[in-house]
């Protein structure tokens, strides 16, 4: 392999290339559709919108497997100044938004058959995942504030893009009204933040913050607030109650990426800023955020998981389990104290939420999958599916089992890594969490298998006839349901990178 | 290698026949379960084996290690490899799996390669429980097996199957859940003591007593509280009264060749389990509970046999006499003597055939004449001499007619048993657990009587005549097994003793 570093090899801006790739094609995108805007060669759309995610992934896994950014080839790459900084994070993260991109807009071929403004649908799409990644590369609050808006504003137009659908209009509004509210609160931490310790560079917050500052109590508001600004993009208590409504009215592939994408956006940046700008030891007297994530991630995993175990449609199921999962994931950086290994506790998140983005994905486009078809949302709608579709409800059948925890794919394996995580803290608040994550996963495991009742066991009730068989989602459905199987016995394969990933950031 | 690829053989198969249309898919998964089959009975022929595979000098034969995951400071390894515990259970997994695709031939009418698809899906999850000797592998394995089975009783199973599957499958998860938790108690408990989760180095760190407290607490409480968890796990699953609730739902509603899998091979994980962990890792905390755990394995050998004798339905009277065969076996492991440990793994491997006998017996009869019910038939024996035959064969075999495997086993067990210095009482315990062959004797001697002999008389409107050939065959089959090691225990009993005889030797004095 190349050792992508340094100039006489390729110039420092080419870490960029992922994220640059995604723009261009959104860009090309734009292009295409002006010189035709009848939306009438939708597999020339899609094939773009495809093929930029694709490229994407593939020059993120080849810099992963180089180990562009990594310590043994020179530590992280700073662009812009600092304000970007591309490490080993920064990409595995861009690897997850990719791969579900790709997902996405493969799915999305079948789903938007005859549908208007393909082109933007796609572009949006594109643009999204372009401020995702960039999100993971942002190293400032400034800029980490420009990837956020990047990726969120993208995101209100996609949830709404059934233009004539009443639900999918109003999830659009509410997602907007709350996502506006929340980047405000996130702004005014932000300010808060400058205003106590005069920079916005992350490594440089750290610095100041250690030389001793006056005002901490300003300063403790203003982490807080930033933390809310975080839950609100990782769906997370107490700025959850966008999530169900928008992923239930929202055509089904954008769930699949609001639910995936965007939440995994959400948490690295949450990762970056709370470990290198505040660090625990430096801002302990001021505020103990880890207690503060520790108490986020009890309730969000036990909130998501009761709510969803209510539920009666299965996408809004998939919504609430998808806040459950979000409290998972809060752990890696619930549990950063005490005799944590800080590393390996950021890398079990940041592996739940690689296998996460593959299983829910997957479930989200068995809905779409389901929807195209015209069955019902509820539970009883997929009575006897099986019958008709026995391959995409294997598919379905191992995401489920997987996202409840049963070793048919890697989401056994990440959340035994995050219960390992804790107990390597070995904290009261520690203790509590694997607890927590014991029982909700037992919880879960109830209602995921409903679905998984209903598709098997259950005899058909409603008359519907599966005709076709659509080729790009079954593809997305089978391709993720493979990838997650195959985490099971290759996650020895992906869980080195995201510990050595974590552990350069400490 | 050769278990890696027996099971990834099956895992491929179980792929090609979900794909094949439903009218050959019943052949070819027949077929294709034939190299398992072979290539297990190869490898016993080849098995090279010493000792236990858990302790130490042992050498298990086909043994890898290979890198999989790494879990903070712990490496897990995909590691597999055989003894002489786990290599009959292997051979018996294969047979039984075969047999039993052959016998849904007939019952089995719909998504039939969905059902072929998942009981060869569920043998290499089965193959696995057997070989894994890491723990996050073996947990993996043991997981994997309650998914297929979980379908397939509530896909094919009979009018209540629903309600049955959804028992099955709970119980059985908080089970898994509880013997979870345990193990890891005992893991954390070890601390840097040990660097992997293999089973062995487990259960020589634990041998050798390295277990700390954890929180305060002390070792011996901790090391309590893990054995009663874990046992508790493997108690449902066994099943040992009072955990034994979900088997008479699950056995009745399940389609027979399912039943033959379930009372066959499932019934034995648990046993397998207690075997591998309570009964070796945690050997001093055992013998410090022997006289409880005998008196659970005497009420179950009795209240099992009791439930069975007030049964009407045949298959409900066969799989509530597995919970008392599986009471011996628990009887076997306590006494902690080299018969009896090695008894109770032999008649494991021994009521895995019989009880696959008495299913397919009892499904070849329900396959002509539509019920199960002793008092809707009389004189079978007049219309379907053959499955007549056999069923009384069976019958005596569960009995323990000599020179049939079920005799060997029981005979090991008893004399065992009676020797154990571990229990107090031992021969009072032996005494009253024997008594049970009387109950076992008394309800199918009373089964058969009332349904093959007498009067021809059938409740049904079917009309029956003799079963087709695709349906005697495997019982045939499994018949010469069940006799073959009734002759020659030795076949597997060998092997057996050499990897059980360092486990009667454990929890003397030694450990925390």
């Amino acid at each position: 392999m190349i050792p992508l570093q340094t100039a006489d090899t390729l110039p420092d801006w080419a870490a960029l290339a992922p994220a640059v790739l995604l723009a261009v094609t959104a860009l090309a995108l734009f292009l295409i559709d002006s010189i035709d805007p009848s939306d009438e060669s939708p597999g020339l759309l899609a094939g773009v919108a495809t093929l930029g995610p694709v490229l994407a992934m593939v020059v993120t896994g080849w810099y992963l497997v180089a180990g562009t950014g990594m310590p043994r080839t020179g530590g992280a790459i700073e662009l812009f100044s600092g304000q970007l900084v591309v490490d080993g994070m920064s990409l595995f993260f861009t690897f997850i938004f990719t791969s579900v991109s790709a997902l996405i807009t493969v799915a999305s071929y079948d789903y938007l058959s005859g549908r208007q403004n393909q082109a933007e649908y796609y572009a949006l799409v594109l643009l999204a995942a372009t401020g995702m990644s960039v999100m993971a590369s942002a190293n400032s609050l400034a800029t980490a504030f420009v990837a956020l808006e990047l990726s969120s504003l993208p995101s209100y137009g996609l949830v709404a893009y059934l233009k004539n659908d009443r639900g999918s209009v109003e999830a659009g509004l509410k997602y907007f009204l709350i996502g506006a509210v929340s980047s405000a609160v996130l702004a005014y931490g932000i300010s808060l933040i400058y205003a106590s310790s005069g920079v916005l560079q992350l490594p440089a917050i750290a610095g100041v913050l250690a030389a001793g500052i006056d005002n901490t109590g300003v300063l403790g508001v203003g982490i807080l607030m930033v933390a809310g600004g975080f839950a609100f993009k990782t769906a997370s208590v107490p700025f959850h109650f966008w999530a169900p409504e928008a992923y239930e009215g929202a055509p089904a592939p954008v769930s699949a990426f609001l639910s995936s994408a965007s939440k995994a956006a959400g948490f690295v940046l949450a990762f970056r800023i709370f470990v290198t700008a505040f660090p625990l030891d430096v801002v302990a007297g001021t505020i103990d955020w880890a207690l503060a994530f520790t108490v986020l991630a009890l309730v969000t995993m036990t909130v998501g998981n009761f709510a969803a175990a209510t539920q009666d449609k299965v996408k809004r199921m998939l919504a609430y389990s998808s806040i459950g999962h979000a409290g998972y994931a809060l752990i890696g950086i619930a549990v950063l104290t005490g005799t944590a290994d800080q590393g390996y506790a950021l890398g079990a998140s940041m592996l739940h939420l690689f296998v996460y983005g593959f299983m829910n994905t997957g479930a989200f486009l068995f809905v779409a999958l389901v929807e195209y078809w015209g069955v019902g949302r509820t539970f009883e709608d997929y009575n006897g599916l099986a019958k008709q579709a026995p391959v995409a409800c294997v598919a379905m059948t191992v995401f489920l089992f997987s996202l409840a925890g049963l070793p048919i794919g890697g989401g056994a394996l990440s959340k035994w890594t995050l219960l390992s995580a804790t107990a390597s803290a070995a904290t009261l608040g520690a203790w509590l969490l694997a607890a927590a994550l014991i029982v909700n996963s037992a919880l879960s495991l109830f209602y995921y298998s409903r679905v998984v009742k209903a598709m098997w066991l259950e005899d058909p009730t409603g008359d519907f006839e599966v005709t076709s068989y659509p080729t790009g989602l079954y593809a997305a459905v089978v391709g993720a349901a493979i990838v997650t199987f195959l985490l099971l016995p290759a996650f020895g394969v992906v869980s080195g990178t995201a510990f050595d990933a974590a552990a350069a950031l400490f | 290698m050769l278990v890696e690829l027996l099971i990834l053989f099956a895992l491929v198969a179980a792929g090609i026949v979900f794909l094949v249309p439903d009218e050959y898919a019943g052949q070819s998964a027949a077929v294709l379960s034939l190299v398992p089959v072979g290539v297990s009975l190869w490898m016993y022929s080849i098995f090279d084996g010493t000792g236990n595979a858990l302790l130490e000098g042992s050498q298990p034969a086909f043994e890898t290690i290979t890198s999989w995951v790494t879990l903070g400071p712990y490496a897990i390894s995909w590691h597999v490899g055989l003894d002489g515990v786990s290599m009959p259970l292997v051979v018996l997994t294969t047979l039984l799996t075969t047999l039993a695709i052959v016998s849904a031939w007939t019952p089995i009418d719909e998504r039939e390669s969905q059902f072929y698809g998942l009981v060869l899906f569920m043998q290499a999850a089965l193959i696995g429980v057997f070989a894994a000797l890491d723990f996050l592998l073996w947990f993996v394995f043991w997981e994997a097996v309650l998914v297929p089975m979980y379908f397939l009783i509530g896909v094919w199973g009979g009018p209540r199957r629903k309600y049955a599957a959804i028992k099955f499958f709970v119980y059985t998860n908080v089970a898994s859940l509880v013997l979870f938790v345990g193990f890891f108690t005992l893991v954390f408990g070890l601390g840097d003591s040990i660097s992997t989760l293999g089973l062995p180095a487990i259960a020589q760190a634990l041998n050798a007593g390295q277990l700390g407290s954890i929180g305060g607490v002390s070792p011996s409480t901790v090391k309590l509280a893990a054995f009663a968890a874990l046992f508790f796990g493997f108690a449902v699953k066994v099943p040992v009264v009072p955990f034994h609730t979900w088997l008479p739902d699950a056995h009745v509603e399940a389609p027979t060749p399912v039943s033959v899998l379930l009372a066959g091979v499932l019934l034995k994980m648990g046993t397998y389990a207690l075997l591998r962990f309570n009964f070796t890792m945690l050997a001093d905390v055992a013998r410090a509970n022997a006289e409880l755990i005998a008196i659970f394995a005497v009420v179950s050998v009795i209240y099992g046999a009791l439930l069975a004798l007030a049964q009407k339905d045949l298959k409900r009277i066969v799989a509530y006499s597995s919970i008392s065969s599986m009471g011996y076996v628990i009887l076997g492991l306590i006494a902690f003597t080299p018969h009896g440990v090695g008894g109770a793994t032999f008649q494991m491997v021994s009521h895995g055939l019989i009880s696959g006998l008495m299913f397919m017996a009892v499904g070849v009869m329900y396959n002509e004449t539509h019920t199960r019910m002793i008092g809707d038939m009389s004189g079978m024996a007049d219309r379907m001499p053959v499955t007549a035959g056999v069923f009384v064969a069976a019958a005596f075999g569960y009995m323990g007619l000599p020179l049939m495997s079920g005799f060997a086993a029981e005979v090991l067990v008893f004399m065992g048993a009676f020797r154990s210095t571990t229990i107090s009482a031992a021969p009072l315990f032996t005494g009253i657990a024997m008594f049970g062959i009387v109950i076992v004797a008394g309800y199918l001697l009373r089964a058969m009587q009332k349904t093959l002999f007498g009067p021809f008389r059938l409740e049904t409107d079917y009309d029956i005549g003799r079963a087709p050939f695709q349906d005697v065959a495997p019982l045939f089959v499994l018949l010469a097994l069940v006799i073959a090691l009734g002759v020659a225990p030795d076949l597997f009993y060998t092997m057996i003793q050499d990897a059980v005889f360092e486990v009667t030797a454990l929890g003397l004095g030694g450990g925390a």
